[in-house]
């Protein structure tokens, strides 16, 4: 699946966007964030206070409960400060 | 009745009374145009404000205020709608954001105006930074904004 970050979630990641494979026991955002804050310390400082993150799966809020099972595009950034 | 829907994300700056004239040339059945414009201030929480940059989620920033804007046309009888978000560096003073919405009376258009910029600052995939004297950082959120989108929820 691809995963995009956005604001100072893409900047503490140091990446925009990629693509990625967690293992099936991975089965809802919350998880994933738990799991991709694993991965190395970019990571876990992007994900280090969880319950801040918003996510999106193909282009929809979701809450971190969603299931990620058949998503394309899951997107993590803070709260939106737009307008 | 027919409610046209304009959204765009876009660099470049907008015109507020061309906006309108797309809106309401052409017909007469619009009595009331209410426009919202968000504007780069220089001054947050007291620091002096050098320049904003906004950046978006594309794709789902403009599916995100169409739903609302789908929602706005089903909850108030209203004949037009057009949000224009601009993105990209901003100097104070300049236009950031504009709402317009047309319809026979008044106060469906003033509603229907605060209902979609309330959702469009907690809810559509913008983000500013700051930059100031003292350097650069995210603008954080308001439990304030999600007070007033709040508001509009059906119970």
């Amino acid at each position: 699946m691809k995963v995009k970050y956005f604001a100072w979630v893409r900047e503490r990641v140091g990446k925009a966007e990629e693509t990625i494979e967690p293992p099936a026991s991975v089965r809802t955002v919350e998880e994933l964030i738990a799991w991709l804050s694993g991965q190395s310390e970019a990571y876990a400082y992007a994900f280090e206070k969880p319950k801040v993150i918003r996510a999106a799966i193909d282009r929809a809020h979701v809450k971190q409960d969603a299931a990620i099972a058949g998503a394309r595009e899951i997107a993590f950034f803070p709260p939106m400060t737009g307008g | 009745m027919t409610c046209p829907v304009t959204i765009r994300i876009q660099e470049d700056d907008f015109d507020i009374a061309r906006e309108i004239s797309v809106l309401t040339s052409s017909r007469t059945d619009i009595g009331a145009v209410v426009t919202f414009s968000g504007i780069c201030r220089a001054d947050e929480d007291s620091a002096t404000v050098a320049a904003l940059t906004l950046e978006h989620y594309p794709g789902m920033a403009e599916e995100e205020i169409r739903r609302h804007a789908d929602e706005a046309v089903s909850r108030w009888p209203l004949n037009g709608i057009t949000v224009i978000h601009r993105v990209g560096r901003l100097m104070p003073g300049q236009n950031i954001v504009l709402v317009v919405t047309a319809s026979q009376h008044r106060q469906a258009a003033f509603q229907a105006a605060e209902f979609l910029m309330d959702y469009l600052k907690t809810s559509a995939p913008f983000w500013k930074k700051e930059e100031s004297a003292t350097g650069t950082g995210w603008v954080e959120a308001h439990a304030r904004d999600d007070e007033a989108a709040a508001r509009w929820t059906k119970s």
